[in-house]
């Protein structure tokens, strides 16, 4: 017998501690990151980013609309289109099933939603990827709706802005989830021959075929600090590789410091950097006309000073 | 040669076959009407087996380390070959080959995954996992095509793109995706087969093609069956079911119109000879130079292709 047994035993204490507080939903949050407990309207009025730490919370794509587009400017195209189980897929769920109540849940229809919004008073074609809908999973709806948005943009001229968020590419279509890799590659390269800018903006998490296709593929590429971007899942590569990763492996700052990314921005700070770009990359002449339309005479002097 | 586990009464009989042989060469007693009796057996088990394999089962045959590999099968097929290396930015990727190829009287630039066949040369060829390098030569050699105005022929055999630290830090995401980019827009025929498996991501980045073959015992998938199993039932072990669901075998990647035809290989798989498989690859290459030979017009040959991927993909509006 040790002398330990004669005391008695010390009540396993967690260290998260969120179980003990009672604390109503609506009112305060625990940062991912940090575990910090922050008041929800100060991170609300972050634009969800944690006060502490800086950690870019996931957002829905309302949340992203009203951060990044002009007042009431979102029109939303093809929200109708939905995904089938065409394979007859079932593992532990039925795809159908999973389908439904991911719709239900998010209130949308599928993973990313379309449509064109005004920045700074400048239209753009939009796409906003939602991670809570399966996973951001790009399946044949993912992969049109996108497709539309690049044709939309060869037709309309404006340029298009693409929040990617998605885990990959969706397992339960098979291999017509991989076609969409191609479909979407395929459009950029219908709008790169019409000179119309793309920009993407890699948020938390951008992985597998989302990322090895239409979401590396943008003119310009942002990504929002801490987003995970890569290719295969850092999981994956432990257990190939059975090594352990470096720290920030992945990371958006990471891909900056390898040259793979153009920048990496606060999302305080992404409307006006999303708006200078715009700005900056629109056909010189094309505003000089439009500038000349509004004000009826000829300012291309003043433009030029 | 490595026996695949349902091989095994099949073998089992072969081994009976060659017994009797061997006594009746040393004996006097004549046994050829009993072994041609099993010979007979054996013949009808075989096709029986392989008339009826499963999904699991063919993908143990693309596996097969003795399954034909790309620079063997560029050997048998085209009358010359020069391969061409590296990606003038980093290095050469031993995992994924290419060069200028003749058969017949056409030219053409052709690019193919590479595996092994034993460790060693597995370990040589990254086990047919390219590295961005490798999907950046294949580009290079694209646009090379395209200047001289050949056709590309590429041979699609890996599981997948390599999933490691400094693939991620040369971009293996952004490699793939100018590569599908880029391919859609070539302007010169892309003609691709796969030849064992068709890995995924990795498989596609030299995979857009105007047609698309698959030998009668490839595989393509958009993620392996262990990967699936073990993320949607939390057991790679339970990579049969997978495999059933996923819809990754050449009949039914044909039926979802996304491969063009099937090469038939020979019974028993393509490893149990080479020299057929190559031959049948062959006679679909010539038809098809043939065919777009007569295509003079380039945008053609780009608009055959976009179309092919722009309408694959179903859903209800």
């Amino acid at each position: 017998m040790s002398i330990l047994d004669w005391f008695p035993k010390k009540k396993a204490v967690s260290a998260s501690g969120n179980n003990k507080l009672s604390i109503p939903n609506d009112l305060w949050v625990k940062c991912f990151c940090c575990n910090k407990i922050i008041y929800l309207k100060d991170l609300n009025d972050n634009f969800k980013v944690c006060l502490k730490c800086n950690y870019h919370f996931r957002l829905t794509p309302e949340e992203r609309i009203s951060y990044i587009f002009d007042k009431n400017s979102y029109n939303e195209t093809n929200p109708n289109i939905e995904s089938v189980n065409f394979l007859d897929f079932k593992d532990t769920r039925n795809y159908s099933e999973r389908l439904a109540s991911a719709q239900k849940k998010t209130s949308h229809k599928s993973a990313v939603i379309t449509g064109t919004a005004k920045i700074d008073k400048q239209t753009v074609n939009t796409g906003i990827m939602n991670f809570a809908f399966l996973g951001g999973s790009m399946g044949s709806v993912v992969g049109e709706k996108i497709t539309c948005l690049f044709e939309d943009a060869v037709k309309n001229k404006y340029p298009v802005v693409i929040f990617t968020s998605s885990g990959g590419a969706r397992m339960q279509e098979g291999i017509i989830s991989l076609m969409q890799m191609a479909k979407t590659s395929a459009a950029i390269s219908k709008l790169s021959e019409a000179s119309v800018p793309y920009i993407t903006v890699l948020c938390d998490p951008t992985t597998g075929g989302t990322s090895a296709s239409f979401a590396m593929l943008g003119d310009i590429l942002i990504a929002e600090p801490g987003a995970l971007i890569s290719f295969a899942g850092p999981r994956v590569i432990e257990q190939t590789i059975r090594q352990k990763l470096p720290e920030g492996f992945q990371r958006a700052e990471f891909l900056l410091k390898h040259g793979m990314i153009d920048c990496v921005t606060h999302r305080k700070e992404l409307k006006a950097t999303l708006s200078k770009v715009i700005t900056m990359l629109i056909p010189y002449n094309k505003k000089v006309n439009k500038l000349q339309k509004i004000s009826g005479k000829n300012i291309k002097k003043d433009i030029s000073k | 040669m490595k026996v695949l586990d349902f091989e095994n009464k099949l073998l089992s009989l072969y081994d009976k076959i060659n017994q009797l042989k061997a006594l009746s060469e040393e004996g006097s007693i004549d046994l050829s009407k009993e072994i041609a009796r099993i010979e007979q057996r054996a013949e009808l088990l075989k096709k029986n087996i392989y008339s009826r394999l499963t999904p699991q089962q063919i993908i143990q045959i693309s596996r097969h380390q003795n399954r034909p590999d790309s620079l063997s099968l560029i050997n048998l097929i085209f009358d010359d070959f020069v391969e061409l290396h590296g990606d003038r930015l980093y290095g050469d990727d031993r995992a994924l080959i290419g060069g200028l190829a003749q058969i017949q009287q056409e030219r053409v630039v052709v690019i193919g995954h590479q595996k092994g066949h034993d460790t060693r040369s597995n370990i040589d060829r990254n086990f047919g996992m390219p590295n961005p390098e490798g999907y950046r030569k294949a580009l290079r050699l694209m646009k090379l095509a395209e200047k001289f105005n050949l056709p590309v022929i590429t041979f699609i055999d890996t599981p997948g793109a390599f999933p490691g630290i400094e693939a991620e830090e040369r971009g293996q995401a952004e490699a793939i995706a100018r590569n599908l980019k880029e391919m859609s827009a070539l302007s010169v025929p892309i003609i691709s087969f796969i030849i064992g498996e068709g890995g995924s991501g990795g498989a596609l980045g030299i995979g857009v093609a105007n047609k698309l073959y698959m030998l009668e015992y490839s595989i393509y998938s958009v993620i392996t069956p262990e990967g699936c199993a073990s993320i949607l039932f939390r057991d790679a072990k339970k990579s049969d079911i997978a495999a059933e669901l996923l819809k990754i075998t050449a009949k039914d990647i044909t039926e979802l119109n996304v491969a063009d035809d099937i090469v038939k290989e020979p019974l028993g798989g393509a490893h149990h000879n080479w020299e057929v498989t190559a031959s049948n690859i062959k006679s679909f290459i010539l038809s098809d130079l043939q065919k777009y030979k007569k295509i003079k017009n380039n945008k053609v040959i780009i608009e055959e292709r976009y179309n092919k991927f722009r309408n694959l993909g179903q859903f209800s509006n």
